[in-house]
């Protein structure tokens, strides 16, 4: 096995133990890049200097690992585009909270990896720098808008790489490219110096090969920053420390594979048979049926989450995107790409005092977003942990975004109610396909704060569902 | 020829004299002539940039509410307000829409009283200047003062004339800088006026379909001025039977005009939302009891209580002390004075009329009284030592005692003028010129 | 929910200063509309039991000291860094012509 294929744990271990040197793994990773990421198009720019480095970092816990990091988290020393032209070349003068954590634990960012532009996207493909291609099939997506960095782990072309969701931007292209994709709690990462899309939305999270891996980096990534006053004060655990601990006694409730939206007769499939599969650790699964109305013990149609995230995200997403001016920096309005465009003219039409049927839509929409956080609630009362199908497809193929206004939300229907709710969520590998490579993942979703339980679920399951 | 009454309420925006910004650690300093050296990425508007509330510029909003009569939302929250400008960073302004800090409040003028409809908070935005670069006309943007924590007052159309409005803006002034919360230093955009103007028919009801915003004015006398102005040029207008166009408006104080500015039309659409990135704020009774301890007796209080106190006149007052904390230390010192005998609206005289100097905080009390006495407490004198120098110098003053017998009466100043020099003690005056009557007449 | 045209979508293109062209203006027309039915079932749901969420986290309160942070701070050099037109340590823009 080449040094760039070992997970993270696997990683910090031999070095430990000196049976591997942090040259060899920066001389693997880089070659593997050299190798593939022409025809990937993963990085949009690479750290050379990485090795150098690294040397520096060999006695912190991370040991100069490397990370790959989505190009919407500032970094000092890359560019920073969010794939977008309008942000072509530019430098930030200060370095995200959670990138300058990773450095200070001993992590080295190996490069910016691509993503939609804006992370307006559930594909990858709205790139203003090309798609990115799926490396377990190249002629498919990767899923977005993390979908760099998913396929940057899933190559190989990194040990680990960070992300930041949404509603699914870490968990659908986890699924899409058969890698674990963390998604904390709202509030659990810093935010500070990642480029903005939906403000009471976004969470930043790992992307790795194994969700021990996860577990290690949620340790150096979470934790209040006092420079973003949405972060919570609770105490960061050890996330590895429990974390074979098991299912057993646990309650789990399934959610959504009833829906005639998800065509794919083997979505629920692979879903049923994870059901067995923690009926067999010792959970107790039920099967929670899907209601139109805030009801008891139903959950909520992911229906309404489309159109409360449409409404909601579009506006603090046009919001956000009012700063670039090109005055202070980058180029000026005329560079957004289309599907920018479209987020921003939408968004703002929201807000908007043409449309007034009653109230402004905005609010209404946050009404309905309520609903979904009591429907949570009242179900993580009753049950520990709540799974389903992360995405209702596998990876759908190169050029199938263009001309679906809805393309993003459509593909991300079943993770959006949980991140409206601001809940954590964790997708790992579920299904093969082995004509086509490609693969389905489970989303497994806790209470907030409950990111040790989902871990624990998470790795007992992936212990059994060995798949890659 | 119709009469019309003129109906006017007013904005005015003032900075708050906070360390750092509103939703930054950059230092606040309105003084600072090198252009972008206090910014970050926050109110630099650069991607990642995130706000967190400054505490004090809260507390300091809410006292100024008080201050005002204001009630208090013990919820509120900040919004976004989105418009494209160079100086906006971020492309919107976070302030409060629709649950502002302080709401109803009143302060009194000579004219009668004003509703204060609303204390709000916000952030300032950057300066533009204009200026040349390689022969082409350009604007500069400095982002110094952009996020310095501002605090917007807005009143109902209570004002009638442009001499209450005058008042208004001075009474605010001076309980903000009570407070010690603002310089409200006009010249450097500390404290910025708005009028809005229009004029009512004498007998109508309601009010005016139109107003006219008159803005940026940086002077008390301007306000006075372009009010009048504006009074006058809307009347014209009404007489010929037309409305006048509801717009925005600046004043030209080299010409004592106001003129239309290039506006944006009536209702601009701000999109507000709260914003995403600020926790909301509950005040809890422990925490608005605290705010409530900052808050000084009311300076009108203060006027009225001097002067049954210590006959102090109000506009006295008003000279010697500008903040609560001085108005506390004068009042140890004239308690003290009081405590003495002696009289504490003669030594706010003498101060005024500088006779007296003092270092307010650092000066004793004690040497304060010592100066004091020296300057007004009237000798004693044993009166037959007065008569002896009075001799002495009417003997001296030979041809003066002639001229006074002969009917220049006015001699005598001269002659008691003599007599304090022979003296060289703080004599009653009177006394003295009673004495060299009696004596002049035995001579 | 009002249906969307061209000059509605020029009236928001104005507001969110983003230049389009005539056929962009078509297309984020038919756009909107398509997204407009989607987010219709908004307002077939009861919300008559809530209010609308702003902040999921239930955080209130999130303040800070009034002091002042010197390593968040850039220096002139830094906050004009990624910028072409400077002049003099200011941001240059085309002249505005409205007065100040």
């Amino acid at each position: 096995m080449k040094t760039n294929e070992l997970t993270l744990k696997k990683a910090i271990n031999l070095l430990e133990k000196k049976e591997i040197s942090i040259d060899e793994v920066y001389n693997d990773t880089f070659a593997a890049i050299e190798a593939k990421n022409k025809e990937l198009n993963i990085y949009l720019s690479i750290e050379k200097q990485a090795l150098k480095k690294a040397k520096k970092q060999e006695d912190k816990p991370l040991r100069g690992l490397p990370i790959a990091v989505k190009d919407n988290f500032l970094t000092q020393d890359l560019p920073t585009t969010a794939s977008s032209r309008v942000l072509d070349g530019f430098i930030p003068s200060y370095e995200s909270t959670v990138t300058k954590k990773l450095s200070e634990a001993g992590g080295v960012t190996v490069g910016k990896t691509n993503m939609d532009a804006w992370a307006h996207g559930s594909s990858t493909e709205t790139s203003d720098y090309g798609p990115t291609k799926n490396p377990r099939n190249p002629k498919y997506l990767p899923g977005g808008s993390s979908g760099g960095s998913a396929a940057a782990v899933a190559a190989d072309l990194t040990i680990v790489a960070i992300g930041t969701e949404t509603a699914g931007s870490i968990r659908q292209p986890a699924s899409w490219c058969g890698v674990v994709g963390l998604k904390p709690t709202y509030g659990r990462v810093s935010r500070y110096g990642i480029v903005a899309m939906g403000s009471s939305l976004d969470s930043p999270g790992p992307l790795t090969k194994t969700v021990e891996d996860s577990a290690i980096m949620l340790n150096f990534m979470a934790g209040k920053d006092d420079l973003d006053g949405t972060t919570s004060q609770l105490p960061v655990l050890d996330y590895t420390k429990n974390l074979k601990k098991g299912v057993d006694g646990l309650k789990i409730g399934v959610c959504y594979i009833d829906h005639p939206q998800i065509k794919n007769k083997e979505v629920a499939e692979s879903t049923k048979k994870a059901i067995k599969t923690f009926q067999s650790l010792g959970a107790r699964v039920d099967m929670i049926p899907t209601s139109h109305n805030l009801e008891k013990d139903k959950v909520l149609s992911h229906e309404y989450a489309i159109s409360v995230y449409t409404v909601v995200q579009r506006a603090e997403v046009a919001s956000n995107l009012s700063r670039y001016d090109g005055i202070r920096y980058g180029a000026d309005r005329n560079d957004f790409g289309k599907e920018a465009k479209n987020r921003i003219l939408l968004g703002i039409f929201g807000l908007s005092n043409i449309i007034k049927k009653d109230e402004l839509v905005y609010e209404h929409a946050q009404k309905v977003r309520s609903l979904y956080i009591d429907n949570f609630k009242q179900l993580f009362r009753d049950y520990d942990l709540l799974i389903s199908p992360t995405s209702p497809s596998y990876a759908l193929a190169l050029g199938a975004t263009s001309n679906d206004p809805m393309f993003g939300e459509l593909q991300d229907m079943l993770v959006e109610p949980s991140s409206l709710a601001g809940i954590c969520g964790i997708s790992v590998p579920m299904a093969k396909d082995e004509k086509t490579n490609l693969y389905l993942g489970l989303n497994i979703m806790g209470d907030y704060w409950q990111e040790e339980k989902i871990l624990q679920a998470a790795w007992a399951y992936e212990q059994v569902n060995k798949i890659i | 020829m119709k009469n019309y009454n003129p109906i006017i309420g007013m904005e005015v925006h003032v900075q708050l004299k906070t360390k750092s910004g509103m939703f930054c650690g950059c230092k606040n300093d309105p003084d600072e002539k090198i252009p972008n050296i206090n910014t970050c990425p926050v109110c630099l508007g650069l991607p990642g940039g995130l706000p967190v509330a400054n505490k004090k510029a809260i507390e300091w909003t809410i006292l100024l509410g008080l201050a005002l009569g204001c009630k208090i939302n013990r919820f509120s929250k900040f919004d976004r307000k989105h418009y494209f400008y160079p100086d906006l960073a971020k492309g919107y302004q976070i302030s409060q829409y629709d649950i502002p800090f302080c709401y109803e409040g009143k302060i009194e003028t000579s004219y009668g009283p004003i509703r204060i409809t609303r204390v709000h908070l916000e952030e300032d935005t950057g300066k533009l200047i204009h200026g040349t670069v390689d022969g082409k006309k350009v604007s500069l943007v400095d982002f110094n003062r952009s996020g310095t924590p501002l605090v917007e007052i807005v009143t109902e159309p209570d004002i009638f004339s442009s001499a209450q409005a005058k008042e208004y803006t001075k009474k605010l002034r001076q309980i903000i800088r009570y407070l010690d919360i603002g310089n409200c230093d006009m010249e450097k955009g500390g404290m910025r006026l708005e009028a809005n103007i229009s004029l009512q028919k004498e007998g109508e009801k309601t009010l005016p379909n139109y107003k006219v915003e008159l803005k940026n004015i940086n002077s008390f006398r301007f306000l006075e001025k372009g009010i009048e102005y504006e009074i006058k040029r809307q009347k014209d207008i009404l007489d010929k039977g037309e409305t006048p166009t509801q717009e925005t408006r600046g004043y030209n104080a080299e010409k004592n005009i106001t003129y239309s500015q290039r506006s944006k039309e009536s209702a601009a659409d701000y999109r507000y939302f709260p914003d995403p990135d600020l926790p909301p704020i509950r005040i809890n009774d422990e925490w608005m009891n605290n705010i409530k301890e900052n808050l000084p007796e009311s300076i009108d209080l203060i006027f009225k209580k001097w002067e049954k106190d210590y006959q102090i006149k109000k506009e006295f007052s008003e000279l010697i002390f500008e903040t609560n904390k001085e108005r506390l230390w004068f009042d140890e010192l004239f308690k003290l004075i009081k405590s003495e005998g002696l009289v504490a609206s003669a030594l706010v005289n003498l101060i005024i009329h500088k006779k007296l100097s003092i270092n307010l905080f650092k000066d004793d009390y004690k040497v304060i009284i010592e100066k004091f006495k020296k300057l007004t407490t009237i000798d004693e004198i044993d009166d037959k030592m007065l008569i002896e120098i009075i001799k002495k110098v009417l003997i001296a003053n030979n041809k003066a005692v002639l001229d006074y017998k002969s009917g220049k009466t006015q001699v005598i100043n001269f002659l008691a003028g003599q007599v304090m020099k022979e003296i060289k003690k703080k004599v009653d005056f009177s006394i003295i010129v009673k004495d060299i009557n009696k004596c002049i007449q035995n001579i | 929910m009002a249906k969307i045209d061209k000059k509605i979508v020029e009236h928001i293109a104005n507001l969110a200063h983003i230049p389009l062209k005539d056929k962009e203006k078509e297309d984020l027309a038919t756009g909107f509309n398509k997204t407009l039915e989607v987010i219709d079932n908004l307002f077939s749901i009861d919300v008559l039991s809530v209010g609308p969420t702003y902040q999921v986290t239930g955080l209130e309160n999130v303040l800070r000291n009034d002091e002042v942070n010197e390593k968040t701070t850039f220096s002139q050099e830094n906050a004009l860094k990624n910028t072409k037109r400077k002049h003099n340590g200011y941001f240059v823009v085309d002249q505005i012509l409205e007065d100040d």
